[in-house]
């Protein structure tokens, strides 16, 4: 594992920079259950950090943490250098995260570019009497938002679905909107569950250029859950473990592949 | 020929100068881009294109250089050829969706220094070549993303080279060379698509596009203020003829479409007047709007029914100027305010004043319902040694079985083996670097073959295309064996996406078949009919026996026709596979390459003639990114109704 916060420069020219966010001794129990334990994890400015681990490992959880969804018993959550204190997900949101759900979470009877409009929501200043209005302020904001939304729609090549309903597209078309939205935010960090379950080959293909490419063009660091280790190993710098709510591994692709504890958990040793 | 007509107008560069004198102000090229239509003025875009002809000079382009351009239709790239002549270059498209081998075919013929494409896809097949091609120098993107990595010591975005072109100050320089340009220099050089052998380079000067851009845009009265759709490859020649030398003869408009995805919504938006398409496009149009009419509801259906009944009985009348009654006018108009206007709309066609399609053959209903909207199709009939245009329908003589008379300034004749030539201000310089083929095409007194096989019918003048020469051939018996003609009929029927006949030195007539996907699909659907692939729903029996009813309807047409009785299909299958240019077995412009077909599927011929019931077979192909797999199936073989009247009377 690398402990160094000295910015370096990745094989393929990237520049990962300083610790953006922090965890620190999380513990997160719902009763009596520990979904996490203990466990402490950094994700740096630029890269692409991977969660890994076996169902219930306390993967989602640990992403509902840094979301703001959950807020843990213990431990600390410090972000861009500051402790930050317990949030409601919106104020997260503010902050400049974002992310996309396992289980799509879009308004299927909205079109697409209204969907991607709602995730512009944290930028708009106006009120709702003025946007209600749409005269001045509210107009302008407007105009400037779309233009930032119609910047990632070319961007994610979802011209030809601009005006489709949500409900009328395919899975994998939804999982892209849903990107397309957390984008929108234009977020320092990227949290995607889960972006390529149920997809087929050339669906993933395309999404993991996709997310390649938002971590290139934008600069966006993003932290991703994923299943599929073919995917994981390609796409990201530094991969964390979890199996029954610990941290079992963390660091490069290759240092996690030939840990041992990591291929116990993953060919199913049992556990004493 | 005509040298007093573009008197002056030598070269495209000079008659952009001229737009921009008379038509500065009005839009010359629009794009749709972050959902907006972004437009360029013909003054802006004269700026544009000075500034990357000068960029071009910057990195060192020489008289006579040729610079390939790939990518979709943009303005940019368009810019970028006239920059090219603006230079003193030769422009040369390439498909954009050719694979990286082919591209390096043509870079290495034609010896490009300099390559502009449209995006990372197109800089990475030429990166993928790089080393096999010694003489190219720089590659100019115009998209940057993803490419903020990769080594620029020869690489350069449009963007910035049209910055170093303004600052460089060589606008004296581009004045000076494309002022040099004459009428008997290249203009531009396009691969043929090539259904056999290699691709050749076909070389047309500047008198050849503007000589036929004149002539053709006089006669279909093309003007400044009309709108077209630029969304066909542009290394095709007719696009190059429409969207660069008809657009810069006549000053009107180029629009280009977002995406490939968004054509249809582009379409009606701009609602071109003046609008080009193979007959596959008009097909899927159709079908589609025939497949939502099933979905309709019964008073809908009803009343679309009713109307286009009445459309297709007066339409085609009042566009041919034939009398109509009064009765006859007010119930066009009805129709016209219920049905076909809104569904003109719809389809983007509201104010086409000049449609042509060329190509293929096209149905003749698909032909009759375009027709009875009131929208003016016509066919015409070319190729890219021609530039395009060999004979077109005149306004008023629109039918689906002919391709029109010769077109202003060309000369037909038909060889004793039926095969077409003609002569015209068009015809083409040579074949680059290639003088044998060009030899054999193009005799010393200008006449060049075809390769078609066709008549010109009496009274009418109209010239009728029968099929391509070569393949035309006898059967066993001695009959007459014209492929095409038995495909075409097929094809016209929408389930039918493609069929391939054999039967040359046979003794009757084979076939395979691809069914059309989204019509059978649809189909399918709506019997609940359940399939998982397009394998197992080509395989469906009740499938195969609609097409074994198209195939003996198609018979029956067949054996009407006495010399070409002979080509019915007694045999048929219906393929597990779509024929596929990236398996080598159609062009990019979709034509099927029989030969490659006659011998990967050599297996299934035997077996149509062996009289087996049915056949296992195993195919290659390959996928989009070239990786290569395996596809195994069992197709069945089915005996289609043959018309056997004509036999009796024989004996």
């Amino acid at each position: 594992m690398k402990d160094t916060v000295e910015p370096y420069t990745t094989p393929d020219g990237r520049t990962i920079g300083g610790v953006l966010m922090d965890m620190r001794n999380i513990t997160l129990r719902f009763g009596g259950v520990e979904a996490i334990k203990d466990i402490s994890l950094n994700i740096r400015e630029g890269e692409i950090r991977a969660i890994i681990g076996p169902n219930g490992a306390g993967k989602s959880s640990m992403l509902n943490v840094i979301s703001g969804f959950y807020n843990p018993q213990e431990g600390e959550v410090w972000f861009r250098g500051e402790k930050r204190p317990p949030m409601k997900p919106y104020q997260v949101a503010r902050l400049g995260i974002a992310r996309t759900f396992q289980n799509i979470a879009l308004f299927e009877g909205m079109t697409v570019l209204d969907n991607v409009m709602t995730g512009r929501l944290t930028h708009m200043k106006s009120n709702m009497l003025a946007q209600a209005i749409w005269r001045g302020k509210a107009e302008q904001e407007e105009v400037a938002n779309r233009e930032v939304v119609e910047k990632i729609i070319d961007f994610l090549e979802i011209q030809a679905i601009r005006k489709t309903p949500v409900g009328r597209l395919p899975y994998g078309l939804k999982k892209r909107v849903e990107l397309a939205r957390a984008l929108a935010a234009e977020p320092k960090l990227l949290l995607l569950d889960e972006p390529m379950a149920g997809m087929n080959v050339e669906e993933k293909e395309d999404m993991s250029r996709f997310i390649l490419d938002v971590n290139d063009e934008f600069g966006t660091t993003i932290a991703l859950i994923e299943h599929d280790m073919g995917v994981v190993m390609d796409l990201s710098d530094r991969v964390v473990v979890m199996d029954y709510g610990r941290k079992i591994g963390d660091g490069t692709p290759d240092e996690v592949r030939n840990n041992e504890q990591v291929i116990d958990a993953y060919l199913g040793v049992a556990h004493d | 020929m005509t040298a007093t007509a573009t008197s002056g107008l030598n070269s495209i560069p000079a008659l952009l100068a001229q737009n921009v004198a008379q038509h500065g102000a009005k839009a010359a090229y629009r794009e749709k881009e972050f959902g907006i239509w972004q437009s360029w003025t013909w003054a802006e875009a004269a700026a544009e294109i000075d500034a990357l002809a000068a960029g071009f000079l910057t990195l060192g382009a020489n008289v006579g250089d040729h610079i390939a351009i790939t990518g979709r239709n943009r303005p940019a790239l368009y810019w970028a050829m006239v920059a090219a002549q603006k230079a003193g270059c030769v422009p040369v498209p390439l498909y954009a969706d050719a694979a990286a081998e082919e591209i390096a075919y043509a870079l290495d013929h034609c010896g490009a220094r300099f390559v502009v494409a449209g995006d990372q896809e197109q800089v990475d097949k030429i990166a993928d070549i790089r080393d096999q091609l010694h003489v190219l120098d720089h590659i100019v993107y115009l998209d940057g993303r993803g490419l903020r990595k990769y080594d620029h010591s020869h690489m350069t975005s449009y963007a910035d080279l049209q910055k170093a072109g303004r600052e460089s100050g060589q606008m004296d320089e581009i004045e000076k060379r494309s002022a040099a340009l004459g009428p008997d220099d290249k203009c531009v050089m396009l691969y043929t698509s090539g259904t056999t052998g290699r691709p050749k380079g076909v070389v047309l000067s500047n008198r050849n596009v503007i000589e036929t851009s004149k002539n053709s845009a006089e006669f279909d009265h093309l003007k400044a203020g009309d709108e077209v759709l630029a969304y066909l490859p542009m290394a095709w020649v007719g696009d190059f003829i429409f969207s660069i030398g008809q657009a810069m003869w006549t000053g009107f408009c180029v629009n280009c479409p977002e995406s490939p995805d968004t054509m249809q919504t582009d379409l009606r938006e701009i609602g071109p007047t003046y609008f080009f398409a193979p007959p596959r496009v008009f097909e899927m149009q159709l079908t589609n709007v025939m497949i939502r009419m099933e979905d309709a509801g019964r008073f809908k259906k009803w009343l679309f029914h009713k109307y286009m009944a009445i459309g297709r009985e007066i339409g085609p009348k009042i566009l041919d100027g034939k009398p109509v009654t009064g009765m006859e006018r007010l119930q066009y108009r009805l129709a016209d305010w219920l049905v076909i206007g809104p569904l003109k709309n719809t389809l983007g066609l509201s104010r086409v004043r000049v449609g042509y399609t060329a190509g293929e053959a096209i149905g003749p209903e698909i032909f009759d319902f375009y027709r009875a909207l009131g929208i003016n199709l016509k066919q015409l009939y070319g190729q890219t040694e021609a530039t395009v245009f060999i004979t077109q329908q005149p306004d008023g003589e629109v039918r689906s079985d002919t391709v029109g008379v010769p077109s202003p300034g060309v000369e037909l004749k038909i060889a004793e083996n039926g095969e077409v030539f003609y002569r015209s201000p068009g015809v083409f310089v040579e074949y680059y670097k290639n003088a044998e083929s060009t030899a054999s095409t193009k005799d010393a007194e200008g006449w060049v073959a075809t390769g078609d096989a066709g008549f010109i019918e009496e009274g009418t003048g109209h010239l009728r295309i029968i099929d391509r020469a070569k393949d035309v051939g006898k059967m066993a018996s001695g009959a007459l064996f014209a492929p095409k003609y038995v495909e075409n009929k097929l094809k016209f029927y929408p389930d039918i996406l493609e069929a391939v006949v054999f039967g040359a030195d046979r003794e009757y007539c084979t076939a395979f078949i691809n069914i059309d996907l989204t019509a059978v699909g649809n189909w399918a659907e709506r019997n609940n009919i359940a399939y998982s692939s397009y394998q197992e729903l080509s395989q469906h029996p009740r499938v195969l026996d609609t097409i074994q009813a198209h195939v003996a309807e198609v018979n029956k047409s067949v054996a009407a026709d006495e010399m070409l009785a002979g080509c019915q299909i007694h045999r048929f299958l219906v393929l597990h596979k779509e024929l596929d240019a990236d398996d080598g077995e159609m062009t990019r412009t979709r034509k099927v390459r029989r030969r490659i077909v006659e011998e990967k599927f050599a297996d299934l011929i035997d077996a149509l003639y062996g009289g087996k019931s049915e056949i296992y077979t195993e195919t290659e192909v390959t996928y989009e990114d070239g990786r290569k797999g395996k596809i195994t199936a069992t197709l069945a073989i089915r005996d289609a109704a043959v018309e056997t009247a004509g036999k009796v009377a024989a004996e």
